[in-house]
């Protein structure tokens, strides 16, 4: 437990002086998606890797954020700061109502439900011309304000964006730790076994549904303000596979596993520009590949394969020094 | 043309989509009765069919009937290969890794699709001839009445192979029970295969007799997968009927929301549809409930 918040002291350390390595430039912009993605994998993380239930529809609850945040600033100017708060109750209350009979089900159907409810809300987005702008997108989103000070440059973003993903990873850690986390993992091993100790298993799947969708929102509503431009293709049904790769890849039910898997994801693009269209493949490998070998994810594959590397190095020290 | 001609055409139009969306839930429905899998690459088989067709007809110039068996030929190869390749060497498969993997077998299978082919779509010709017909007030074209001709024969032959088979014997044996199928020697990794070798046979057969209707592109799996599914759902995940049924009753709702109501908002119903079933029924339209064994 107190190796979790030192981890997460050095972590805040190390996301603090990061931008002096960069000095701006390309690379700042990506980290800011890196953090965005982190807060999504993370808010995901809660669900799937704690709760042990999956959504595969999670770009919606991001794209409502987005959305809600830019058409109440960009159309109906109002204060972003307000939008984001009414952009993440309204999402709060939607995901609430939606969970109970979503979470309802389970392994293949929840997967298949909340892939479907992603497609609808996808669909809205598209459709919704006159509100949303439709496929060609929604333009004029302001940035954030604090006093005299405007949230428009990459190291300002930077910043704005850390702060809420480290806030959230906090958030996160402390939760796990708690007796709701014990009880979400009690869930996932096994829900019968939880509710006959007395956990309400029901109601604790919809609230961490429900506190999923709301980071998601909130992450949602900051990259409306950072990005000032959003379209539907950023929330369709192909974000929401790679948040739930994200989390997966990093390792279930680690805070810091969905970083990794959040930067690995939104450093592989930028790797693979060179490769232009292969990105998709070698995406769609690596899912598979890491789902077969190791299905621990990077924060547990990666010291296990260092283990069996320096096992396997000392092992044929023992068998020189013998020969 | 007045508003009973309209209504016929949109049931004509429905029916043959949700031909296409039976046969592509029956392969869903296969899988998962076989082996307890929702094979979410299922899609990619359909756009594998079209596909292939294309490119063996077009720049391979084979004649079209050949094209279409090599097609069907090569997706089924491709589809036991990845069942062979990935989900065989599984060792602890959860619910949650298989639905990974084949979403990743779907992400890789729709990438190379695109390397190799483009990201054009492109148009089959029809089997025979363009010339509409009439029925009823109503046009149709003979491509329909393929598409009508060839589910149903591809139904019979399902339900022949399923009830009169050994190996159809076998595969339904392993959807009641996998352990007691293998205690009576049925080898069950085998039936696995090729469950998923004929629910890519259906799926490209599937996705050949569309590709004239509607045209073929590498990404056009996703939504017909998922349709596919819809249509496994609403018959309740059962390899005969009840997926058929499901898959025109989804058909003509699509075709008549989209008629009636708005064209833009067509896919949403299908989802809308399968959202509403999961919540109240979730074990189908056509079948019992279960009650949950732990």
């Amino acid at each position: 437990m107190k190796r979790d918040y030192l981890l997460f002291l050095l972590f805040t350390l190390i996301v603090l002086v990061a931008p002096a390595a960069f000095k701006g430039g390309y690379l700042l912009n990506v980290l800011v998606f890196m953090g965005i993605n982190t807060m999504l994998a993370v808010a995901l993380n809660l669900l799937l890797g704690f709760a042990g239930q999956i959504s595969l529809g999670h770009a919606a609850f991001f794209g409502l954020g987005a959305y809600i945040s830019g058409i109440l600033t960009a159309t109906h100017g109002l204060n972003p700061w307000l939008t984001m708060l009414i952009a993440a109750v309204v999402v709060g209350i939607l995901a609430f109502v939606l969970g109970f009979p979503i979470l309802k089900l389970k392994g293949h159907y929840l997967a298949m439900a909340t892939l479907g409810f992603g497609i609808i809300i996808y669909i809205v987005f598209n459709e919704t011309v006159d509100t949303t702008g439709g496929p060609s997108g929604l333009t004029g989103i302001p940035n954030l304000k604090l006093g005299s000070l405007t949230f428009d440059g990459d190291m300002k973003n930077y910043y704005l964006i850390w702060v809420f993903t480290l806030v959230t990873m906090l958030l996160s850690i402390n939760l796990a730790h708690s007796r709701i986390g014990r009880a979400l993992r009690a869930i996932h091993d096994s829900e019968v076994a939880s509710r006959v100790m007395g956990v309400n298993a029901r109601l604790l799947k919809v609230q961490v549904f429900t506190l999923s969708a709301i980071i998601s929102a909130v992450a949602g509503s900051l990259y409306a303000h950072t990005m000032t431009f959003i379209s539907p293709a950023s929330f369709g049904f192909n974000f929401s596979v790679e948040l739930v790769t994200m989390v997966i890849i990093g390792g279930l039910g680690s805070i810091f596993g969905s970083f990794l898997g959040a930067a690995l994801l939104t450093l592989l693009p930028e790797m693979l520009r060179v490769v232009q269209d292969y990105d998709i493949v070698v995406y769609g490998l690596l899912l598979i590949l890491m789902t077969m070998f190791m299905p621990g994810g990077l924060v547990r594959g990666i010291p296990a394969a260092a283990l069996a590397l320096l096992a396997k190095m000392s092992g044929e020290k023992v068998r020189n020094a013998e020969g | 043309m007045d508003l009973f001609q309209q209504l016929t055409q949109y049931a004509f139009s429905g029916l043959s989509t949700g031909a296409i969306y039976a046969l592509i839930g029956l392969g869903f429905a296969i899988i998962y009765n076989a082996t307890g899998i929702i094979n979410f690459a299922q899609g990619e088989f359909v756009m594998l069919g079209g596909m292939l067709t294309y490119f063996f007809l077009t720049v391979l110039k084979f004649p079209f009937p050949v094209a279409m068996t090599a097609a069907v030929l090569v997706s089924t190869a491709a589809g036991a290969t990845f069942e062979r390749l990935t989900i065989r060497p599984l060792k602890k498969p959860t619910p949650l890794s298989l639905v990974i993997i084949t979403i990743g077998g779907s992400i890789f299978i729709r990438g190379i699709a695109m390397l190799i082919w483009g990201k054009d779509t492109h148009a089959l010709p029809p089997f025979s001839g363009n010339e509409p017909l009439t029925i009823a007030g109503a046009t149709i074209l003979p491509q329909n009445l393929w598409i009508f001709g060839i589910t149903v024969l591809v139904i019979a032959v399902n339900k022949f192979f399923f009830y009169y088979t050994i190996n159809g014997k076998a595969m339904r044996a392993c959807s009641y029970n996998r352990t007691a199928a293998s205690l009576v020697g049925i080898d069950v990794r085998r039936m696995v295969l090729l469950s998923f070798a004929i629910s890519s046979t259906l799926g490209s057969m599937a996705g050949i007799i569309i590709a004239p209707l509607t045209m073929t592109a590498y990404d056009v799996g996703i939504m017909l997968g998922l349709k596919g599914f819809c249509a496994a759902i609403i018959g309740g995940m059962s390899s005969g009927i009840g997926t058929v049924l499901g898959g025109l009753l989804l058909g003509l709702l699509e075709s008549f929301g989209a008629g009636l109501i708005s064209s833009g908002y067509k896919d949403a119903i299908a989802f809308i549809i399968l959202l509403l079933i999961l919540f109240i029924r979730p074990q189908g339209l056509f079948s019992k409930a279960q009650t949950e064994r732990v």
